[in-house]
């Protein structure tokens, strides 16, 4: 091509190329702004789909009454599960989040990293046959194996959100803290997690409405349950949001859609606003802590 | 380094006001409260890796029966009949490769450019209500987009989608003709495309958020045009950080259950078509384990799962691998 050779002393004259090049830039962004709305869109229709099916489902019956009127049981089970889920998640992966980056020299770090990686990246079915293996195989189902199932998934989320905020706490705290003759324990648990309680907060409600709607795990290892009354028995498998919203859709029954529209509906508004709350949260505690 | 200090209490004559008893005792109690504290979290942190090595080894355990029956050829065998006792993956493992596959290839282009759209294009008040519903787009519990992808993403899928692409792409032995119930290997790759899309999207706008900005403007300066910034500057210094995006999405693709059960149709057979029923590896098991009375039957489902477990834990790696090794963006950055 003629081009390669420069020419300095050349007049700039147009190559007729902007044109295309500015129809193109015009093509792609307009491209770009498609797929944000698509996105969006698939929210919205989701979202409207839902509360427009759930609605008509819901009713005080609905929400207080056990089978076959209502679920619940079921959102007595679900809170149940999830409450006991973050009993044990929240403290183990707050624990790791300090460890991380309090404690750990170089060499203890990356392995960790990579655990809570690795586990994050599990696939819930897979810990589901886990859970099963470890605590129903010969035994019964139980509320308590779905717990530990949930709580395998809550603990990455929660140790990798709590490390995140214990790293934005200001290193002048800690030293200051030091300069003071402080221990370190002292300064951990008297200046440092105060500091990043906000934000430990915020992994552990993004970490529960993640669970809550966790379907895999609990297929295997509490399905086979009494939906008709209150069940309060950790050691006994208990109706909860997720298996009966799967049960019902594999059902072909008009009214059992209806009643799993509706407690659809139930379920993502608590996710959706759980997560809502998060982000709130996590605005707000950014700031206070990057203060 | 204490004794050098100048003791107040000494100069002045007075009694020491801190005892030295009690600050030993002090020193004691920090001593052990340190040494309690940074035990109790390494604890954890020990308990983390050795639940995930416990996992490892409870699900190849599960297995065992059906590894020592049907060995590596498992893998590639596709009969699945579960009243003959004859057992192999190969039907599920092609179902799960094609799913994962159509999502991503229709999910990471459409991620990739709302990742650029929310890091170059949107102006900041539409930056912050967006990037907020692609993300929750992921906190969708895969139950109820299944549920939606089977009331009303497969009938519309079916009654418009599948015949329009029948009859202009036909010809490929892909595109065959919809069947009657719209639950086919498309739509559930629709629905998992659905579930890659945020998570790709979040990381990639994050990856396009740290690309130098002097970069950026030297390229624009130069007469570059945005697209032509974000073609020779942008994609080319995070390539391979979206690729690693891509490989966590498909991660994510090949381990969800619950929507596709929902919304495959459980076939069993390995079938060219596209609308089509199928099946996945995690899929299958979600679909028949709570059913599984023979040892064999389970110990199959397992040996799914350590499939589906390896490879899972493979895309991990390689995603890390390249995000760490190849991270232009991030070493540009230090």
């Amino acid at each position: 091509m003629s081009e390669t050779a420069f020419d300095p002393t050349a007049p700039l004259t147009p190559t007729g190329n902007l044109r295309r090049r500015r129809a193109f830039n015009r093509f792609a962004e307009y491209g770009a702004t498609a797929a944000a709305v698509l996105a969006v869109a698939v929210l919205a229709i989701v979202i409207y789909t839902v509360v427009a099916r759930g609605a008509s489902a819901l009713s005080l019956e609905f929400l207080f009454t056990g089978e076959p009127t209502g679920i619940g049981p079921a959102i007595v089970g679900t809170g149940l599960i999830v409450l006991v889920a973050t009993a044990i998640a929240m403290p183990l992966g707050v624990l790791i989040a300090l460890y991380l980056t309090e404690f750990a020299g170089g060499r203890a770090d990356r392995p960790i990293r990579l655990m809570l990686d690795l586990m994050n990246g599990l696939p819930s079915i897979v810990i589901g046959l886990f859970v099963f293996g470890l605590l129903v195989y010969g035994k019964t189902q139980s509320a308590f194996a779905g717990s530990i199932a949930l709580a395998i998934i809550e603990l990455p989320l929660i140790a990798r959100g709590s490390q995140e905020v214990l790293l934005l706490v200001p290193n002048s705290m800690r030293e200051a803290a030091d300069a003071l003759g402080v221990s370190r324990w002292r300064t951990v648990l008297g200046v440092i997690l105060p500091s990043a309680l906000g934000g430990i907060v915020t992994a552990t409600v993004l970490a529960v409405a993640r669970a809550a709607g966790e379907t895999a795990p609990l297929i295997l290892v509490c399905s086979v349950f009494d939906s008709r009354g209150v069940s309060l028995n950790p050691f006994e498998a208990i109706p909860n949001i997720p298996v009966t919203i799967f049960t019902l859709s594999e059902e072909a029954n008009p009214t059992g859609f209806a009643r799993a529209w509706g407690a659809s509906l139930v379920l993502l508004s608590f996710i959706l606003l759980a997560s809502l709350a998060a982000r709130v949260l996590l605005a707000r505690s950014r700031s206070k802590v990057a203060r | 380094m204490s004794g050098t200090t100048v003791n107040p209490a000494r100069v002045t004559g007075a009694s020491s006001v801190r005892r030295p008893r009690s600050a030993a005792r002090l020193r004691r109690v920090d001593r052990i409260g340190d040494g309690v504290l940074h035990g109790i979290c390494a604890l954890a942190a020990l308990l983390g890796v050795v639940t995930l090595l416990l996992i490892g080894y409870q699900i190849v355990h599960g297995a065992g029966p059906a590894i020592s029956e049907f060995g590596l050829g498992f893998v590639t065998h596709t009969t699945w009949q579960p009243n003959f006792n004859l057992y192999g993956a190969g039907s599920v493992l092609f179902g799960t490769a094609v799913s994962s596959f159509v999502a991503l290839l229709l999910g990471a282009p459409i991620a990739v450019s709302i990742g650029l759209y929310l890091s170059l294009l949107a102006p900041k008040g539409v930056r912050g209500i967006v990037a907020p519903l692609v993300e929750m787009l992921a906190a969708i519990p895969s139950v109820i987009l299944g549920f939606w992808g089977i009331l009303i993403l497969a009938p519309f899928v079916q009654a418009n989608i599948e015949p329009w692409l029948h009859n202009t792409l036909g010809f490929i032995p892909l595109f065959g003709p919809p069947q009657t119930t719209g639950a086919s290997v498309f739509t559930a790759s629709l629905i998992l495309t659905v579930m890659v899309i945020p998570i790709i999207a979040s990381i990639s706008r994050d990856l396009f958020l740290a690309v130098p900005n002097e970069i950026q403007e030297g390229a624009s300066a130069l007469g570059a045009t945005r697209w032509e910034v974000v073609r020779g500057v942008v994609l080319p210094t995070t390539a391979s950080g979206v690729v690693a995006a891509s490989l966590l999405g498909l991660g994510r693709a090949l381990g969800e259950a619950i929507a596709v059960t929902q919304v495959m149709g459980a076939g069993s057979t390995i079938k060219a078509s596209l609308f089509d029923t199928g099946d996945t590896l995690a899929g299958r098991i979600a679909n028949q384990f709570p059913g599984a009375i023979t040892e064999m039957h389970q110990a199959s489902l397992y040996y799914l799962g350590v499939i589906l477990l390896v490879i899972g834990l493979l895309s991990n790696f390689i995603a890390q691998w390249i995000g760490k090794r190849f991270d232009y963006a991030r070493t540009m950055a230090k």
